[in-house]
Formats: C-alpha cells, sequence, structure tokens
C-alpha cells in the first residue's frame, strides 16, 4: 500500500493556503446534509466539535467522563506557544517551524508543522475572544516566558492553568453550540469500535458507561479526538482514563499506526514513593526557567541539600549544554537525569530524583516574584511530598507523559481509512520523535479549530457516502462483537485484578521501552508482553456485571488492548535501527551519549497495518523529504 | 517519612440510584501515610475485587486536582478537612492510625446518586449552555493584543475561572445553591471586555437555569467558600448579584 500523505505543492510557506483555495467547498446550506461523530472532548475534540458545528455540521460528540469539560487537556500546566513575536525577540513561522522540527529530531512531516506554526498565531486571538485569562503585563499586554528547545519567549500561559482555560474557552465555545441544538452531546460513552461500511468510516460502536448498554452510532464521518496511550506504561502523567482502545479499534479495521515507539519522557515529575500509586504527577517545564537542576558531584552523598556547598554541587545541564542550560528539550533532560542516577548520585529516600532549586530565582527576584509566576505548582508539590519547595529544592524525576506516534493521517488528517480523521495527540504527525514543550496545546487546537473545518469539507465533496442505518450488518455484527467482548472479561473470573496485571505490563514496558533500550531488553519485553496477554485472558478477575455502572470493566477493556498495543510499540522500537528524541536505542549514541540518528536509512515515518490475531503487523514506510531544513545532530550546546 | 495507618471507613453504598443506600463498614490495614485518599480507596478496591464484593464506585480522573471529576464528602466535608485540597489530593498523612472516615456522596437535589459515591451532575453544564460563554465564531477575531486589559482585571477573571466544576459548593451549602459555581463564570466574563457585550442577557439567562435545575438560594452561609477545592472568593457572588439586578433594571434583557 503506498501511504499519500498528499502535501500540496509549491513553497513550504505557500502550501497551505494554496491547499485551502483548492479545496473544494461544500455550500452553507448543504453542510447541515452531512453528519459528523466526533469523539474525545479534550481540547482537540472540543474544538473540532465546536467549530465544525458552527458551519452548520450537525455534529454527535462523545466523551468517557461525566461532562466534556474534564478531558485531560485540562491538566497541561505551562503554556501554549505561538510565532506572535511580541516580544520582539525575532520569532517567526519560520523559527517556531525550525524549533519544532529540530526538537522532534528532524522526523517530523515539514509541511504539517510550517502550518502548525501558520495556525499558531489565530489561536491565541481565538482564545482571547473567548475570555480565556491569560497573563498580562501592567501595560495591559500579553505576557511570555521561556520553553525547552527555543531561545525565544513565545510561550503564553494562564498561570499554572493554561490547559485548563484553554479547555473550557473550548467548553464554552461547545456549549454554545448545544444549546444551539447543532452539537448533539453523549457524556460518558467509551468507544469501543468502529464501524466500516464499504471501506469508508461510518460510525462507531460506544458502551453507555451508567447502563452498560452498547449503542451505536452513524455518521458520515468520524472524527477521533481520543488523545494518547501513554498509560500503557501504568505510571503516567495521563488522568487514570486515558487509553488507546479507540485508536487501537481503528488500527484493527484498517487505520495505519505510526511510529507507536516514539513516547515521550518529561524530566520533571514528582518521583515515584510507592508501590500503590495509581499516577505520576508533572511539574511543568515552565519551572525550568527559573528552577536550577543540580545532583552531588560525589555518589552516594546523603548530606540534606542545604548542607552541600555550592562547589560540591553538578548543575550538570548548564555544564553540558551552556547555551540552552536548564531549557534543553525534554528527552535530553530526562536522559541526563536517568545518567546521574545511575552513576549512583540521585538523591532521595530511592536515590531516582534530581534537585531542581530556586534557591538563586529567590534570592534574585524575590519569594513574591517566584510565588506569582508558580505558586500554584508549589503549592501542588507541598500537597503531594509536604516539603516545602521556598525552602528546600524540589526533588524531580522524568515520568512517560506523551505519545508523539500515533494513527497515521495525511495532511489533510484523515487517516487509511476514508472518513477516519485522527487530531491532536492520537495522531503522529506534528511532533516527530519529540515534543517540545507549550506545542500539545497548539497541535490540538490547530487541529481543531483551524485544519479539519476545512479538510473535512474536501472530503465530503468529493466521496460518494450512500444513506446508513444502525440496523445495518455492519453495525449489528460491531454491536455484538462489542458485547461478547464485555462478557468474556466477566466470565474470566480469575485470581489476578486488572490493575495488578496493567502494573505489571508498565514495569516490563518502563524497564525495556523506557528511557533507553536495547535489543536484548526489547525482545525480552515481547516475549514477557505476550505470556503476560495469555494470563491476563486467563487469569483476571473482574466482579459485578454489564449492565451496570462498573469500573473494573471499564479499566479492563483498555488493558485487554494495551496488552495488545505494547507487542506493537516494541515491535516498532526493535525495527529502528537508530536512536532519535524519546527512542533513544543504547546501540545508536554519539561518544557524548546523545541521539545517533540513521538519517540515509531511518528517514521515515513507520506506519504500521494490522494483519489479524496473532500475526505479525506489516510495516510500510512514508520517506520524509526535508526540503527547507538542513538535517544536523541536534546541539544544545 | 512514610509510615503506614490503620482505618475504619463507613462508605455509602447504593447500587443504582433507583435503590436505597446505606453505609457499610470496612477495615483499611496498612495505609501508607504517603497514599492519596483515592489511593487509600483504590487499595480497598483491590480487596474487595479478590474477597469476591463489588468495589465502591466512584468518580476520578486527572488525580492531580484539576479536572473536577472526583469529589466525596469526607467525615461531613466535601473533598474532606483540608483547606483548597480536591479528594484527589488530599493525602493519607491527614489522618491518624485508628480514626474512622465517613465517605458519602455529594448531596444535592440536583445531583442524583447514580451508583455509591458516582453523582449526576449535569445540571452545571446546563447552567453553562444558557450563556456561559461569548458568542464568538471560530476565526475572525481581532489580534490578541487589539484590546488591553489590566492586569489586576485579567488576574480577578482569572481567579473566577479557575473554577473546576466538582460541584463541592453545591454539596456544602445548606441550601445546595450553585452560586458560586455560576457567579464565578459570570464574574470571569463580566469583568473582561470580551465579555461586556452579552453580560446582561448572560446573568439572566444563567441565573433562571440555575434555579430550574433545583438548585437553592444563596443564604450567606459562606460553606462554599469554606470547601471550594480552588478557594474561589465568594465576592463572586455579590458580583454576579450586582450584574443581575443591572441586568434586570438597566438593560433590554427581561
Amino acid at each position: 500500500m503506498h501511504l499519500d500523505a498528499k502535501i500540496p505543492g509549491g513553497p513550504l510557506a505557500e502550501k497551505w493556503d494554496r491547499h485551502k483555495f483548492e479545496l473544494k467547498l461544500i455550500n452553507p446550506a448543504n453542510k447541515r446534509k452531512f453528519e459528523i461523530i466526533v469523539v474525545g472532548t479534550g481540547l482537540a475534540g472540543g474544538s473540532a466539535a465546536a467549530s465544525l458545528a458552527e458551519l452548520g455540521y450537525n455534529v454527535k460528540s462523545y466523551c468517557i467522563q461525566d461532562t466534556p469539560r474534564r478531558a485531560h487537556s485540562i491538566a497541561a500546566q505551562g503554556g501554549i506557544n505561538a510565532s506572535k513575536n511580541y516580544q520582539n525577540d525575532a520569532d517567526s513561522d519560520r523559527r517556531l517551524f525550525y524549533d519544532t522540527i529540530k526538537g522532534g529530531d528532524f522526523r517530523a512531516r515539514e509541511a504539517n508543522v510550517y502550518r502548525l506554526a501558520q495556525v499558531s498565531g489565530n489561536i491565541i486571538d481565538q482564545c482571547v475572544a473567548q475570555g480565556v485569562p491569560f497573563a498580562r503585563e501592567y501595560g495591559g499586554l500579553l505576557a511570555n516566558r521561556s520553553f525547552g528547545g527555543a531561545q525565544v519567549s513565545r510561550t503564553f500561559y494562564a498561570r499554572g492553568q493554561t490547559g485548563q482555560q484553554l479547555l473550557l474557552g473550548a467548553y464554552s465555545a461547545l456549549s454554545r453550540q448545544i444549546a444551539a441544538g447543532k452539537v448533539q452531546m453523549f457524556t460518558r460513552r467509551e468507544m469501543v469500535d468502529l464501524v466500516l461500511v464499504g471501506g469508508q468510516a461510518r460510525g462507531i460502536v460506544v458502551r453507555n458507561l451508567i447502563t452498560g448498554d452498547i449503542e451505536t452510532h452513524t455518521g458520515d464521518a468520524v472524527v477521533l479526538c481520543t488523545g494518547g496511550y501513554a498509560n500503557v506504561f501504568f505510571l503516567s502523567t495521563n488522568a487514570m482514563a486515558c487509553n488507546v482502545t479507540a485508536s487501537y479499534r481503528a488500527y484493527m479495521k484498517g487505520a495505519m499506526f505510526a511510529n507507536p515507539c516514539f513516547t515521550q519522557i518529561h524530566p520533571t515529575c514528582i518521583p515515584v514513593h510507592g508501590t500503590y500509586q495509581s499516577k505520576l504527577t508533572l511539574m511543568s517545564e515552565s519551572l525550568r526557567n527559573d528552577g536550577r537542576v543540580w545532583v552531588p558531584k560525589t555518589a552516594g552523598d546523603k548530606r540534606s541539600p542545604d548542607q552541600i556547598p555550592e562547589t560540591e554541587r553538578d548543575y550538570f545541564l548548564e555544564r553540558k549544554y551552556p547555551s540552552f542550560g536548564n531549557l534543553v528539550p525534554r528527552d535530553v533532560a530526562s536522559r541526563n537525569a536517568k545518567e546521574q542516577c545511575d552513576q549512583g548520585k540521585g538523591v532521595g529516600e530511592t536515590g531516582l530524583a534530581v534537585y531542581l532549586d530556586f534557591r538563586d530565582a529567590i534570592n534574585r527576584d524575590g519569594k513574591d516574584v517566584i510565588a506569582q509566576k508558580y505558586g500554584n505548582l508549589f503549592q501542588m508539590y507541598e500537597k503531594i511530598t509536604a516539603d516545602n519547595p521556598y525552602e528546600k529544592p524540589m526533588m524531580i524525576y522524568p515520568a512517560v507523559h506523551y505519545a508523539m506516534g500515533g494513527l497515521w493521517v495525511d495532511y489533510n488528517l484523515m487517516s487509511t481509512i476514508p472518513g477516519l480523521f485522527v487530531l491532536g495527540e492520537a495522531n503522529f504527525s506534528d511532533h516527530g520523535a519529540n515534543r517540545l514543550g507549550a506545542s500539545a496545546l497548539m497541535q490540538g487546537l490547530a487541529d481543531g479549530y483551524f485544519v479539519i473545518p476545512y479538510t473535512i469539507g474536501g472530503y465530503f465533496a468529493g466521496a460518494k457516502l450512500p444513506k446508513v442505518s444502525a440496523d445495518q450488518t455492519e453495525f449489528t455484527i460491531a454491536a455484538k462483537e462489542a458485547d461478547i467482548r464485555t462478557k468474556r472479561l466477566l466470565s474470566i473470573n480469575g485470581k489476578r485484578t486488572v490493575d495488578d496485571i496493567h502494573r505489571e505490563l508498565g514495569n516490563i514496558l518502563w524497564n525495556y521501552c523506557g528511557m533507553a533500550r536495547n535489543d536484548a531488553g526489547l525482545t525480552k519485553a515481547r516475549t514477557l508482553i505476550q505470556s503476560l496477554r495469555s494470563e491476563f485472558w486467563e487469569n483476571v478477575r473482574v466482579p459485578g456485571s454489564d449492565k451496570d455502572i462498573n469500573q473494573s470493566l471499564e479499566r479492563a477493556g483498555r488493558v485487554a488492548d494495551f496488552l495488545e498495543f505494547s507487542e506493537l510499540m516494541v515491535v516498532d522500537a526493535l525495527t529502528r535501527r537508530e536512536s532519535c528524541g524519546g527512542h533513544f536505542n543504547e546501540a545508536f549514541q554519539t561518544e557524548e551519549n546523545e541521539a545517533r540518528r540513521d538519517d540515509e536509512n531511518f528517514c521515515h515515518v513507520a506506519a504500521w497495518e494490522y494483519a489479524g490475531e496473532g500475526k505479525d503487523p506489516v510495516f510500510h514506510k512514508e520517506p520524509l523529504v526535508f526540503e527547507n531544513v538542513k538535517l544536523t545532530q541536534r546541539s544544545y550546546k | 517519612m512514610t509510615k503506614t495507618i490503620n482505618l475504619t471507613l463507613k462508605v455509602w453504598r447504593q447500587p443504582s440510584t433507583e435503590s436505597k443506600g446505606g453505609f457499610e463498614t470496612y477495615q483499611a490495614s496498612d495505609i501508607s501515610t504517603d497514599m492519596s485518599f483515592l489511593e487509600m480507596l483504590d487499595v480497598v478496591n483491590e480487596k474487595l475485587t479478590m474477597d469476591g464484593k463489588e468495589p465502591i464506585a466512584f468518580d476520578h480522573d486527572c488525580r492531580e486536582g484539576i479536572c473536577g471529576q472526583c469529589g466525596s464528602v469526607v467525615n461531613g466535608r466535601a473533598h474532606g478537612p483540608e483547606k483548597g485540597t480536591t479528594l484527589c489530593q488530599l493525602h493519607m498523612r491527614h489522618f491518624s492510625d485508628g480514626d474512622t472516615i465517613a465517605i458519602e456522596p455529594f448531596r444535592a437535589r440536583a445531583f442524583k446518586v447514580l451508583k455509591d459515591l458516582m453523582v449526576d451532575r449535569s445540571a452545571l453544564d446546563k447552567v453553562i449552555q444558557a450563556g456561559g460563554y461569548v458568542s464568538v465564531n471560530t476565526g475572525g477575531t481581532p489580534d490578541a493584543n487589539a484590546i488591553p486589559i489590566s492586569k489586576e482585571i485579567a488576574d480577578k477573571a482569572m481567579d473566577a475561572a479557575a473554577c473546576i466544576g466538582c460541584g463541592a459548593c453545591v454539596a456544602a451549602c445548606p441550601n445546595a445553591s450553585a452560586m458560586l459555581f455560576v457567579s464565578a463564570k459570570v464574574s470571569q466574563l463580566a469583568l473582561l471586555p470580551q465579555g461586556r457585550p452579552e453580560a446582561a442577557r448572560r446573568v439572566t439567562a444563567m441565573v433562571r437555569t440555575m434555579d430550574k435545575m433545583g438548585f437553592g438560594n444563596c443564604s450567606n452561609e459562606r460553606e462554599c467558600e469554606a470547601e471550594c477545592p480552588k478557594e474561589i472568593s465568594i465576592t463572586n457572588i455579590a458580583r454576579m448579584n450586582r450584574e443581575f439586578f443591572k441586568a434586570g433594571f438597566f438593560s433590554a434583557t427581561k
């Protein structure tokens, strides 16, 4: 199968304009004849559903939570990038594009990333118009701060709650369309399958999480905005309900999965402290604007941090990367923290932590200024750890945070299944092998507000869409299969809980497919996953019944799909014979222990096709062509 | 330093909206004081599952205090005893060995119990749908810096906008009033120039819907402010009342 990314011709900066002009339009009176299913209500889903409804389409929106205001976009703390150049520091679309491509270690598509940079400014305009209370200077204009991988200040923020404020903006726009009758909202629904009719995506199967009923819903197109799969690691910074099921079910129906081994490990999280732990908490990257990362120079130094004099501290990021210092990209910062801990220099009870110290910033700017910028983050840290970061340096350690990989999409954000669009973290398109801070919010909203409203029209204008109904066999069979799966999970009645097995899966991946990978470990992980999967289907215990609220059953369905998906991740990691961004294979590194790419053989997107149960997935590649940037060894020195 | 405690839990169990509920007693043993309250419930649920019993149903998602999905009444207080804290961010170090803890759902006429500690808060969405937005479509908006907004106003708007929509204010109020929730959104948008054009229409519609959904009135008990995990101030209620009267007296909106 040939993967056609449908990248428009012409110079980079003109591609999007040209494409918008060339896309066929649907006249306003005809838009109301189309029905669009949007799954997920995070930044991508909320903004897409609202914007499509505003255009006149009939939208059906689905979320797993009790209201469309809670998806995990809400937890993004630090900010959102835009190339506004309000700070007069020589920012531009081109610079944001370049930083993002380079930050992604040259494994993203040029045209998509350039478009992202081009619409980034519109997002800020849109959000301000909605009443998003971004931080402002005394003069009344918007404030900016810096994030990793950039030497300009282009990050807009609303205290440490930027994701919340942007999501509530999208939720307000969505609420307005619900009130207008243009969006039908279905809360507490979990998508468990995708339905194809005549090869086109024409509907979904969902489980109603209150009644337990398996429902089928029809539409003319399906837009998946179902987020990332970081919870495959059990412990991650994702919300508890984040899962891969919708994406994986689409993959099983023919959508290709791209670069599943590209996962992001975020450097600044609160360290793990016990086996009962259910999730990890991120401390925003923005803290690295003012916090300095260090460990004691001597391995095994157990003195409390205030007892360690300046000369005996190693500010290892500042030492190794003098030009970016503490603001190197996430993959670099994470690997360096791990390296220090591997050398026995880690701090805290477990030795798996490094310090993030605000002493110098507090001495320089005063406690009040620091509290203004980071007060809520400091408070959150203190709640969880019972330590006061104004007095004692924070202890941080890397944790799984984001999935750069996702369903393969073309320039129109359409997957390999006609009529199935994938937005936000659920697709693979913009971040390459590593995402820069404050870029996830930008991408989610770019896709939802400014890309899908145009590209979906192009699809409708060119597609034949015969009428479908939920009584058709395609729908009844999919519903029946979902019901059988549910009943099977309930019937096993073994001796291990869902969480217990999920935790074991997470350990396998963290140890062998985490921050540093090698062939022996990955091969071992594959065997371990296979046997854990067999054990799951023989020995899991899911209490309760299917026609009821049953949270164990919900988790069991998600873990069953994680157990399948995790193998795909490992296979992808084994196949990519290079290191790049978040994928670090120890066999491919420079003398300075940086990731060593192989541009000759691996400058491509790895797209995997489902081949059937028990069969190895089929590899396809989309070569990445760089016409506007020169591929270099990433250097932040 | 990590230590463990043993607790007695009295948990509200109710199979469904229609059925009658009651308290059940469970022992929670060897609970690490570093656990969050929800992680403690996870441990109890793992044990119930292995004992062949139904685990306790409770809503939760982000577990970092921002999504607003979690929340129960713990020893008579919404989200438990710590000020400015959601249930997921409440840690067991605030309890002592041997404590008995009563855990119940948020109770209000507008929130029906779905199962155990889970309640239906969709009435809050209905209030937002009545007007908790600025009527702008995507695209065609002016440059973000076109209208300067003083830092003081932007900060006040942000204080109000910090509401996570958990419903603790309703659960804490003797009248099950949602005034703090509604006023937070009304205030955020009334303070900002972008929200002014439809301020009168918004406050009127939101207050009417709030009444219609079965939320009670405010009688200045201030329980909402005391229990709000985001410490939203009741000055927002005063601002909403001003906006409401202004809309009634001075605008064409009725």
